[in-house]
């Protein structure tokens, strides 16, 4: 078994239009840019993005939007220190929202990746965003029914990655990425470094490879703070 | 009347204030911004752990300018450190922190605290773009929820309240307020006022609280360094 794939842009080719997508990443840190700019290159649009963000500058998701690819947005908080491409896309009506609290959305993520349909949780009770939702009283706490998500893909950013698709990651940047590993139907994964089978030590490894479909390797990926600062723009 | 700008605490009073009641091991969020400021003022002796909810535990202070690792961030996006004791993990699991009781302490701001413990912070209702992030979970499962704020807006609203008129965060779940003037608990859906200024009187504090301040014996004084 060999999942790995030797071009950025064969790792994302068969992406159709109107596909949801899991771009793993908490701002830049573990945002796999160069998958993200391999989808900008191949196209495909009307896509629905889940992040915890919306995007920063002018590169990786905020540069998806920019083009024009993203119908819908399913995150926590997209507000970053340069939101204009999101907000503009928002305010013009050009781009759906639905706002997520973080804790829900990584644990909506977590459970459709094990086959959880729903849960209950004290978050957001008594609020505008559980409006609509089932309550339900636990020990004389009232918990909201939230719902599992799943998607087509997720574009997962990892630091090491064996031929069985078995990852490390580097730091902060793990955040989302494990969990949405789990939860896409196809799960591709741009790493760092590529090892042979063995080379991560198996009490080490953080997503077994049963949750990842394809493994490109990146060496020295760009980090989306340091292309805002020199004021980068993708394509 | 007391003019309130002129006695008021700082901000790094607010915190050096709410830092006095963090125990020795407590695990503790930080709110982005202000809040952050807590972990400045940690008394001599004491050693909290600190959580940020994108995925480190026990993190070190901010690096020098131009020796930052944009993967060693925390939940403000702002680069912190690796140091013994470290910890990295998932969303999932760092959420399982905060609603699962793991936290002791969570310390977060405030547009708003009424006297049954609701608060609201993360949207004005006013229009613009939404945004929540992880402030809805991180007011249920800590032990403790505390607030540092300053007394009244910047007008001169009064943040303590009867009753939230922004959009909710979280119902009954705040336990005490730091604020500019005193601080506060909620109890049995109303605020007890353990510490005031001393050079503030009762009515005057009273008249800058949107609700009524009741008290459980006198009041202690609340004395703070001058200098921070």
């Amino acid at each position: 078994m060999d999942k790995t794939i030797s071009s950025l842009a064969g790792a994302v080719a068969d992406i159709p239009d109107g596909a949801s997508v899991m771009i793993g990443g908490f701002g830049g840190s573990g945002a796999p840019l160069e998958l993200i700019h391999a989808l900008i290159d191949q196209g495909a649009r009307d896509l629905t993005v889940i992040n915890n963000n919306a995007g920063n500058g002018h590169v990786g998701l905020a540069a998806l939007i920019e083009q024009g690819r993203v119908r819908r947005l399913i995150c926590s908080f997209p507000r970053s220190a340069d939101p204009t491409v999101f907000n503009d896309f928002y305010k013009a009506g050009k781009i759906e929202l639905e706002i997520v609290p973080q804790g829900t959305l990584a644990e909506r993520i977590r459970a459709g990746g094990a086959g959880i349909p729903a849960f209950y949780t004290p978050t957001s009770y008594g609020t505008d965003l559980a409006e609509g939702k089932p309550v339900e009283e636990f020990e004389g706490h009232a918990y909201i029914q939230e719902r599992w998500l799943k998607a087509d893909y997720a574009l997962v950013k990892a630091e090491c990655a064996d031929p069985h698709g078995n990852l490390t990651y580097r730091m902060a940047a793990r955040n989302f990425n494990p969990i949405m590993a789990m939860a896409a139907r196809r799960s591709i994964v741009q790493a760092s470094r590529i090892v042979p089978l063995g080379g991560i030590d198996p009490e080490h490894v953080v997503t077994p490879g049963i949750f990842v479909d394809a493994v490109v390797e990146v060496t020295n990926p760009a980090q989306e703070e340091v292309l805002n600062r020199e004021g980068a723009v993708y394509p | 009347m007391t003019d309130i700008s002129e006695i008021k605490l700082t901000n790094a009073q607010i915190a050096w204030r709410a830092a006095q009641d963090i125990v020795d091991g407590a695990y503790v969020n930080l709110g982005i911004g202000f809040p952050e400021m807590v972990a400045q003022f940690q008394p001599e002796g004491r050693q909290a752990i600190f959580h940020t909810e994108n995925g480190v535990l026990d993190f070190g202070p901010a690096p020098e300018p131009g020796q930052e690792d944009w993967d060693c961030i925390n939940a403000g996006k702002k680069a912190i450190t690796v140091r013994p004791g470290t910890a990295f993990f998932h969303h999932a699991d760092s959420f399982a922190m905060v609603r699962g009781g793991h936290l002791d302490v969570a310390i977060l701001g405030a547009f708003q605290v009424a006297q049954n413990g609701d608060l609201a912070n993360w949207s004005t209702g006013r229009g613009g773009v939404p945004a929540v992030g992880g402030a809805m979970d991180l007011v249920h499962g800590a032990k403790r929820v505390a607030v540092v704020t300053d007394h009244v807006t910047r007008d001169g609203q009064p943040k303590l309240v009867e009753q939230c008129s922004f959009p909710l965060t979280g119902k009954g779940c705040v336990t005490r307020v730091y604020t500019s003037l005193a601080v506060i608990d909620v109890e049995d859906g109303h605020f007890v006022l353990r510490e005031k200024l001393p050079r503030i009187s009762m009515a005057d504090l009273q008249a800058v609280t949107g609700a009524t301040l009741h008290t459980d014996g006198g009041p202690a004084d609340l004395i703070v360094p001058e200098t921070l």
